[in-house]
């Protein structure tokens, strides 16, 4: 009864795909950008950035992304900014994996012993330079696979800026849903390309492990 | 017929071949020291005999009655042939009395009641019976290891094997273990130890049997063995200890 | 333009996301009891000697952790009838919980399972306790004890994710907000305060679970 063949229902969603993808690299490089000045602030800061860093962190890993993301849909044009999906998606998945992004990082940086630091401020380093040159290579390699990890939950955490009519392939699923009434082969597909998408990140993440794990020893 | 037989053992890990043709009988009531060098194989000798090593050739008669690899033989060849380990392995979430407790509890389906009687008198009998309600992080190692004893003893075994039961002890808590293996072996209890306590083992012994390279290079009387070694390795490695 | 915000739109309807707190907890305990359950099964499987049952739950949980649970849910919910597999919104919702933590749960549990050490699993094999007693009465609570914050993080996380249950139409918190907000046109006061109660949920669960973990792993003297 439907004009739509399975090819016609994966070439639609795959055009959505883009924008799954589009939507997690930018979320995951602004959030990366925002996560490392939070990262930097916290580290140098006196303990009140300390507190609110962590405030921050508490906020976005203990609320639901669905609701961080109403909040910036439906709160900025209160303010004046009229926000399209797009913008309130973005804007929204970018603090969220901030917050994460850096409490993972500070789990890195931290674990680089006193020692580093104490050594290469007897060299005379100000922080700037013991960050740059010391703390960061290393702690950059501990850091990378839980990074590379944490990607897969921002691809995932895409799917959430469908509840606020931002287009993307589980926004995609439900409209083709609607025309197609197949939701099984629909959704089935929805979900085998975000395996396609998520998987090798995971497998990815998971060999930088076993790999920096061997260097580590 | 001896309590357990052991013919023509072969166990290798990988390339490497660890036991090479071993056959041992352990009679009732016999005391028995496995000594070597690191790595040749006595370790591995004492874990196939109750299965914890499968072998890949060979036969283990015990009481009468091939084991094979089968889970049920295994099963029943463990309820004849108790362990005491290197690093104690008491479980680290049970009392003491808990520990000794656990298996009559579920293994052989005794009552609670039952079960406790056992164990503290098994308790009792390495000298413990004021640590029963210990957890083992709250024992020394010596108490740690005693309580791991007593656990072997509660299923009443046939035969109790002692993988260098001192080895990760301090030194000053050797002997309380020592003594408790002793009381054993002169109560008629069948035993088989690996062991680098030679002056313990030439007392306590009835017979040693000295490995090498996976096979079993000199065996006999503990007294005979240490002062007329017949072979030049075991003569080396007696004249090393000294 | 200046916008004026009117908290006060909320009380009314104050039964609405009081049920919506209790169809979450709800959600969440049920969620949480069989999804541990179902991840302790599924680590049990991973280390069985069955190599396909092993594979099979190995493909379970990949599928389960590189998919949103959103799509989890609309699967569940909208293309499981089409199996003759009808479920209520409750249902559905309750199912994608426990399917998705039992995937998490495996895995977790699992590396707690790893972290026993051999000399434990050997010493109750010399007591001549099979591959069930061993796993029940030696491994898994110290496994257990080992994970329990990794695990507690994992069940705080399945909670707020449970707000996108709202989209089947499933009466949980995230619903009840959305209804309000219908009503009352407040979206951004109603999402505020919505988003506090979760905190508050969170924060309690974490509480919750920590008690729990001190219970369940606290030293008891059972004789």
């Amino acid at each position: 009864m439907s004009e739509f063949s399975l090819w016609d229902i994966v070439y639609n969603l795959l055009l959505a795909a883009r924008w799954t993808v589009l939507l997690s690299l930018t979320a995951f490089v602004l959030g990366g950008l925002v996560g490392l000045l939070l990262l930097m602030v916290r580290t140098a800061g006196n303990p009140w950035v300390i507190r609110l860093v962590r405030g921050y962190v508490e906020l976005f890993q203990g609320t639901p992304l669905l609701m961080q993301l109403f909040i910036v849909f439906f709160g900025l044009p209160l303010i004046g900014l009229d926000v399209s999906p797009w913008v309130a998606a973005t804007l929204g998945l970018t603090l969220f994996t901030s917050a994460f992004l850096t409490e993972i990082w500070r789990g890195c940086v931290e674990s680089i012993g006193k020692g580093q630091w104490e050594a290469s401020a007897s060299l005379g380093m100000n922080f700037t330079q013991q960050m740059r040159y010391i703390v960061l290579p290393q702690a950059l390699r501990i850091a990378i696979p839980p990074t590379v990890g944490f990607s897969v939950q921002v691809v995932k955490g895409t799917a959430v800026a469908s509840i606020i009519g931002f287009v993307e392939l589980t926004k995609a699923g439900t409209m083709i849903t609607n025309a197609t009434y197949e939701p099984f082969t629909v959704y089935g597909c929805v979900a085998v390309m975000y395996f396609l998408i998520c998987y090798p990140l995971s497998l990815f993440a998971r060999h930088l492990e076993g790999k920096f794990r061997h260097v580590a020893r | 017929m001896s309590l357990v037989e052991l013919h023509a053992i072969h166990k290798s890990f990988g390339e490497l071949e660890v036991l090479k043709g071993i056959d041992l009988s352990i009679d009732e009531g016999q005391v028995i020291a496995l000594i070597g060098k690191s790595g040749s194989g006595k370790s591995t000798l004492l874990r196939t005999i109750n299965g914890l090593e499968v072998i890949d050739d060979g036969v283990i008669i015990v009481d009468g009655k091939k084991i094979s690899d089968r889970d049920a033989d295994l099963l029943g060849l463990r309820l004849q042939v108790g362990m005491v380990f290197q690093q104690f392995n008491l479980f680290p979430h049970y009392t003491a009395l808990e520990n000794v407790m656990l298996s009559p509890q579920v293994v052989k389906k005794q009552s609670k009641a039952e079960a406790k009687q056992i164990a503290e008198e098994m308790l009792a009998k390495v000298g413990l019976a004021d640590k029963m309600m210990h957890y083992p992080d709250q024992l020394s190692g010596g108490q740690q290891q005693r309580v791991a004893i007593a656990r072997a003893l509660a299923m009443k075994p046939k035969v109790l094997l002692c993988d260098e039961v001192t080895s990760a002890l301090d030194p000053e808590l050797v002997n309380e273990v020592l003594a408790v293996v002793r009381q054993l072996a002169e109560e008629g209890m069948t035993l088989v130890m690996v062991t680098h306590e030679m002056r313990f083992a030439r007392e306590v012994c009835d017979k040693l049997v000295f490995m090498h390279q996976g096979r079993i290079h000199e065996t006999g009387d503990p007294e005979e063995v240490f002062s007329n070694p017949k072979t030049p390795e075991l003569s080396s490695f007696v004249g090393g200890l000294a | 333009m200046a916008y004026k915000f009117d908290f006060g739109a909320i009380v009314p309807h104050w039964q609405l996301l009081f049920d919506g707190v209790i169809l979450t907890t709800e959600l969440t305990v049920i969620g949480a009891v069989v999804g541990v359950g179902l991840g302790i099964m599924g680590a049990w499987a991973r280390a069985s000697r069955a190599p396909v049952i092993s594979q099979i739950v190995g493909v379970y949980v990949e599928l389960i952790r590189n998919t949103p649970f959103l799509v989890q849910l609309f699967f569940i919910f909208f293309g499981l009838p089409a199996l003759g597999v009808k479920l209520t919104e409750f249902q559905a919702a309750v199912l994608a919980m426990i399917v998705n933590l039992g995937a998490y749960s495996t895995e977790i549990i699992r590396a707690g399972i790893q972290a026993i050490p051999q000399g434990q699993i050997e010493a109750a094999q010399s007591l001549a306790m099979n591959r069930v007693q061993i796993f029940r009465y030696v491994v898994i609570l110290p496994a257990l004890k080992k994970i329990w914050p990794a695990l507690s993080s994992q069940i705080v996380i399945v909670m707020l994710g449970s707000s996108v249950c709202s989209q089947i139409a499933a009466e949980e918190l995230t619903f009840g907000a959305n209804y309000i907000q219908a009503l009352n046109f407040r979206a951004f006061e109603v999402y505020f305060v919505v988003t506090g109660l979760y905190l508050v949920m969170s924060i309690l669960l974490r509480m919750g679970l920590k008690v729990l973990g001190n219970f369940l792993f606290e030293r008891r003297r059972h004789v």
